[in-house]
């Protein structure tokens, strides 16, 4: 049986008594008193993460204008939206690359702008209905004119994620950032042992239903995010070993800041966003105190050759976060030097903003709906000849290195 | 007497010939290698200060012309926006001079200017294009 239940978690932090640490501090307290110990004395720990996500994006309502408009096609700042949905509903993609400013503006960068409180400039066209007899459109708004902003990403906080590096001779420009010619460097992509799904890698707490901190505001996992793959190889602690498990976030835009969402160019990739997501873990028994204690010497990934242009990339070596966050790991028998693409530095802000917040009370914990998915596995797509060659269910062969 | 930092690249291969001592011999110029990249089937790379009589070093970089050797001006200054600056660190492991680094264990990038060799290399791996170069 559980020491503590999320009801029980909730009324201490209604009495502002609950015990918060991040996610880095509680494996000092493991360390020191003993995970039995720590799960008696520790209430909740925040996890935080702050990496590029490209399976980022918003829905919009915009209003309807008079005479009013059924918009098919829609661009904000020169940036496609979807519009396929009712009459001034949109969806706006991070990746979405501007029709005039080409990979130095997307939509992440929309996003931006909307959330920073600035002015976009909305154009929309039409074939025209009877009830919507505007055929073209074109105005200003801001994140307050309009209805509805909300996030919504089909994939966050990816649960592990492979490094890169580059064995060829010339540089490529991947969503891993920029990799130099013979191994010149590795970029690696999570925040380690403060990362959320690394402090709970069975899933038991974060589930659907999960309250998250999300680019500034309260959000929520919305469902299992795309590519979830829980089945991943994992360790004697349980942490896979590459990318696994994925979540679904929404949250309102209004509420968000931009100092916890950004807008982010990849070299000769294109755009992608920069997502802020803090996710507290109530520590209800020992083997959350136990999970949560994983150091980054205990998280390993593979390295993997981005210059096969192939789904599954050769595998150079395996390391610890520990061995990359040291700043180069041996490839050959040669130091190579290593670097993070996510802000270990703004997800501690993240972190200890959560903490504070769940402290004063103004944050409660919501107790999963529904688990996450323990058992699905991600597929590949097949090129076919025919339909009927579709068929049949192919499973496995996972790109492990866990493309954005 | 003028003084150039400059970025020289040599083909793949071409790694017998003394290049810096033809520099030095032949056109009296004073060398100083401050980054190296050599290996014998890669593109070859040599950061230099070049200092010497200009008349002689627009000789030798016509020397290096005929040499194969591709010869550019390193004269951008880079600047890095402390405001745009997210510390994510993607432009740490591009960066040959360790200008640019991660402190720990505050995880908060950190410029050395006067280490840089303004090869710019960074301004294109930064993801919130918070690296500018000017000349």
């Amino acid at each position: 049986m559980p020491f503590k239940s999320f009801d029980e978690i909730n009324q201490k932090i209604r009495e502002k008594k609950a015990v918060v640490v991040t996610a880095e501090e509680i494996k000092e307290i493991v360390q020191e008193k003993g995970p039995g110990r720590a799960a008696k004395e520790v209430d909740v720990i925040t996890t935080a993460t702050f990496g590029p996500m490209c399976s980022t994006g918003a829905f919009l309502n915009f209003g309807h204008s008079d005479p009013p408009i059924r918009m098919s096609k829609v661009w904000l700042n020169d940036v496609p939206a979807y519009g396929g949905l009712a009459a001034v509903d949109a969806f706006i993609g991070a990746t979405e690359l501007s029709e005039t400013k080409g990979f130095e503006y997307g939509g992440a960068h929309v996003i931006e702008d909307l959330i920073a409180g600035k002015k976009v400039k909305l154009r929309a066209t039409s074939y025209g209905t009877d009830c919507y007899p505007l055929r073209e459109i074109e105005t200003w708004i801001t994140k307050e004119s309009i209805n509805q902003a909300y996030m919504f990403n089909p994939r966050n906080c990816y649960q592990n994620c492979g490094a890169a590096t580059n064995s060829s001779d010339k540089t490529i420009y991947t969503y891993m950032g920029t990799l130099l010619p013979a191994f010149g460097n590795v970029n690696y992509s999570t925040t380690g042992e403060l990362s959320p799904l690394l402090n709970d890698p069975l899933y038991r707490t974060i589930g659907i239903g999960t309250r998250v901190f999300l680019g500034g505001a309260q959000g929520y996992v919305a469902w299992q995010g795309t590519q979830h793959n829980p089945c991943q190889t994992r360790g004697e602690n349980s942490v896979p070993i590459g990318s696994a498990g994925t979540l679904a976030l929404i949250g309102d835009i209004k509420e968000m800041d931009t100092r916890f969402i950004r807008a982010a160019v990849f070299e000769k990739y294109g755009v992608t966003m920069f997502v802020g997501v803090g996710i507290p873990v109530p520590v209800l028994d020992e083997e959350m105190a136990t999970f949560a204690a994983v150091r980054n010497k205990d998280i390993y990934t593979n390295v993997y050759d981005y210059s096969v242009p192939s789904r599954s990339r050769p595998i150079i070596s395996r390391v610890s976060y520990e061995e990359l966050r040291s700043g180069n790991m041996a490839i050959n028998g040669r130091k190579v030097p290593t670097a993070p693409l996510s802000s270990l530095k703004v997800a501690r802000e993240i972190a200890d903003l959560l903490k504070a917040r769940i402290a004063a009370g103004e944050f409660l914990l919501q107790e999963p709906v529904m688990p996450l998915p323990s058992d699905s596995r991600q597929k590949t797509l097949e090129i076919v000849e025919a339909a009927e060659d579709a068929t049949a269910s192919r499973v496995g062969g996972t790109r492990e290195e866990g493309s954005r | 007497m003028k003084k150039v930092k400059a970025l020289l690249t040599f083909p793949p291969g071409d790694i017998g010939k003394p290049i810096t001592y033809h520099l030095v011999k032949d056109y009296d110029l004073w060398v100083n290698i401050l980054h190296a990249e050599i290996a014998a089937t890669k593109t070859g790379k040599l950061v230099l200060d070049i200092e010497g009589e200009e008349d002689n070093i627009d000789r030798a970089v016509i020397f290096l012309g005929e040499q194969g050797v591709k010869f550019r001006l390193l004269n951008g200054s880079v600047a890095l926006s402390e405001e745009k600056c997210i510390h994510c660190g993607a432009c740490t492991s591009v960066c040959p001079s360790g200008s640019l680094y991660m402190e720990k264990p505050a995880w908060t990038l950190v410029f050395l200017k006067d280490k840089c060799y303004a090869c710019q290399l960074c301004v294109k791996a930064c993801p919130v294009r918070a690296i500018t170069v000017t000349i």
